[in-house]
């Protein structure tokens, strides 16, 4: 090393910025994005929650203490809405799952272009929920819809309508919701099997040498080396997907709009409903906080496994 | 006696084979779930191909029962005669299925049109003859129409890529500090923070925008690319940190430490040897936040109303209008689609980690 480059060095470590400072520096501008686009916005609407105001009325916001919470807690097509969230996602959820892991299973094993195959059923993951929603309320029009025909059901008479819950039209009560799960589960299953996938070829094989030597059976195999091995995946998968179905709103927006009636009026769609056609803003807000608390209570509980996965 | 050397294998045995797994059942097995894989993926991919075709067919065609699903040249005349043949005789015959490829949809959904009266109908017919007419003023005559210009949708297609672009661009620069710091830095209360900034994205879009929408009103934010911008940035940087903060994880400490032994500053150190490390998580990152920003629907809908709405809920209200133009809707849906199919082939190494924001990267 010349003089020439030391002396360098230490005319730059004068202007040098403290480590502290850097840290600073690089962490502050996206706490303050997020302290104004998130937490205040939070703060605001928990205010609001408590106020009887509409957001198109030119009257300043009045306080009403917990009447909204109350009016919320005896509302009882709200709660029957809950439950279509509920129905909705225990529906998807439980079918993404067996599906999922299913193909995981499938395309366990390698073979040639295995590898373009699974990217290929990954597809619809990446797609823009609403545009799924949307192509999908072609597939299944009653009369020039592809499913249909695909089913051998071209009558038109007695073929099923199925995002109006009728067959032949008869009233079916849950065809629609159905065709909507159904619908979320083509989406992603492929979510599911990914996350499954990475679990199965995380399992060392001298498990299954192992366990092949003392011969076994296949069932055995796949109930006490498969399945406890991705079970910590599948949960995971569990969490995040029921977060996901809580919050649907693009594809139902997309296939029925919560119709026919209110037969697939989830709870995301129905708060839209109420806070920007009926403008009912505090009442509105009171209903987003109920749905904030179930949803932080279970992203906590995904947030607790993913950082096991992190560390484990 | 001869030395291992000599007689021992010239080539190394390192792998094992399992007799049980080149058993003729178990290749015949390995055989029959390939094409089980490849059926499935098939089937799946169904609704995608479906899309695909109808963003071609000619309004007629779309809405034809039995669902035409054959491209031929001519096909809808071909489709209208068999199915007077069907009418007449009861003769099914395979043409029903036949449809004419066309660019009417895209015509549809990237133009504004006028019908044009009986002289100018002619007057474009004479252009026509003498080949002035472009491809697209052509199909639009077809139908008795005439162009007038891009239709608004152009403009929402220009206000997507504005809004997601620059979004993504600030989300991942900032996302990358803060990462960096979290990942290099003790910072007190890290797990809580970090949580704090995902849990940003596990709420639903209608939960956070009734206070927002309030806010931007107020601030005037409301249906300009500003407004949107800034929150597309908000929820991007918690998948752009979580992301970056993995990739950066993976990048040994020890590389910067040799750095600033050697008179880098931390900055240097940063610029010089962290982010030519993290290029291919950057890249990765860059691409999932655009595809959320691009597809992002719910948001939009709510923010917005013109100047600054986006693609996706414009597709959406297509379906509202008089006359529902499906080719018009698929052939948009179509432009989604396209560039989501060449990032997930691109990303493939990386959807896991995009995915499951970085936590699970095998």
């Amino acid at each position: 090393m010349s003089s020439a480059n030391l002396t360098a060095s230490s005319g730059r470590r004068i202007n040098r910025l403290s480590d502290r400072a850097i840290k600073n520096l690089f962490i502050w501008p996206t706490l303050i994005l997020l302290i104004v686009m998130n937490v205040f916005p939070l703060f605001y609407s928990l205010y609001l929650s408590f106020t009887d105001y509409s957001a198109i009325a030119r009257v300043a916001p009045r306080w009403i203490d917990f009447a909204n919470f109350v009016d919320v807690l005896n509302n009882e097509q709200l709660w029957r809405y809950f439950a279509t969230t509920g129905r909705f996602a225990f529906l998807s959820v439980g079918l993404q799952m067996v599906l999922g892991f299913g193909l995981a299973m499938l395309v366990r094993e390698k073979f040639a272009g295995s590898g373009i195959v699974t990217t290929l059923i990954l597809i619809p993951m990446m797609l823009s929920s609403v545009v799924v929603g949307l192509f999908w309320k072609l597939m299944y029009n009653p009369t020039f819809g592809y499913l249909n025909f695909l089913l051998g059901l071209s009558n038109p008479a007695t073929s099923p309508d199925w995002l109006a819950s009728r067959v032949a039209n008869i009233p079916v009560p849950g065809l629609a919701l159905w065709s909507v799960v159904f619908v979320d589960v083509w989406m992603w299953s492929p979510f599911v099997m990914l996350l499954a996938l990475s679990g199965l070829n995380a399992i060392p094989d001298y498990l299954y040498e192992a366990a092949a030597i003392d011969r076994a059976s296949s069932w055995f195999q796949f109930r006490r080396i498969t399945l406890p091995q991705v079970a910590p995946l599948m949960l995971i998968a569990v969490l995040f997907r029921t977060i996901e179905a809580f919050k649907s709103f693009d594809l139902v927006m997309g296939m029925t709009g919560g119709g026919p009636g209110d037969q697939t009026e989830v709870i995301a769609v129905n708060l839209y409903r109420l806070a920007f056609t009926q403008w009912d803003t505090g009442f509105s807000s009171a209903v987003a906080y109920i749905i904030l608390i179930i949803i932080i209570a279970i992203s906590n509980l995904y947030i607790k496994y993913l950082n096991q996965m992190r560390d484990g | 006696m001869a030395s291992f050397e000599e007689t021992g294998p010239r080539i190394p045995v390192v792998v094992s084979t399992r007799v049980d797994k080149i058993h003729p059942i178990s290749r015949l097995s390995r055989t029959i779930r390939a094409i089980a894989v490849v059926v499935v993926a098939l089937i799946l991919l169904l609704p995608v191909v479906a899309m695909g075709i109808t963003a071609f067919k000619s309004r007629n065609a779309v809405v034809s029962v039995p669902p035409s699903l054959i491209p031929v040249p001519n096909g809808d005349v071909l489709r209208v005669e068999a199915n007077e043949l069907k009418r007449d005789t009861g003769e099914i015959s395979i043409a029903r299925n036949f449809f004419a490829p066309t660019l009417e949809g895209f015509v549809f959904l990237l133009t504004e049109r006028a019908q044009a009266g009986p002289a100018r109908a002619a007057e474009l017919r004479t252009q026509a003859q003498e080949g002035q007419l472009s491809i697209f003023d052509q199909i639009a005559l077809d139908n008795g129409q005439e162009i007038l210009g891009p239709s608004d949708y152009v403009a929402r297609l220009r206000n997507s890529l504005i809004i997601a672009g620059i979004s993504t661009i600030v989300s991942v620069v900032l996302g990358l500090f803060a990462a960096y710091a979290f990942s290099r830095f003790r910072i007190p209360g890290e797990s809580d923070l970090l949580f704090f900034i995902l849990s940003t994205r596990m709420l639903p879009p209608v939960v956070v925008t009734i206070p927002l929408f309030l806010m931007y009103r107020q601030l005037n934010l409301h249906d300009t690319h500003f407004g949107m911008i800034l929150l597309y940035t908000v929820f991007n940087l918690s998948l752009s940190v979580w992301l970056l903060k993995g990739f950066i994880d993976e990048i040994p400490k020890e590389y910067e430490e040799a750095a600033l032994v050697d008179g880098y500053s931390r900055l240097q150190a940063f610029v010089k040897v962290v982010l030519p490390q993290a290029v291919g998580g950057i890249a990765a990152t860059t691409v999932f936040c655009l595809i959320f920003a691009w597809n992002e629907y719910a948001f939009a809908l709510m923010l917005t109303s013109d100047t600054a709405r986006t693609a996706p809920p414009s597709i959406a209200t297509m379906l509202g209008r008089g006359g529902i133009e499906w080719s018009a809707i698929a052939a948009g849906s179509l432009g989604f689609l396209i560039p989501v199919v060449i990032v997930t082939f691109a990303l493939r190494k990386y959807l896991l980690r995009g995915v499951t924001f970085g936590a699970i990267r095998k």
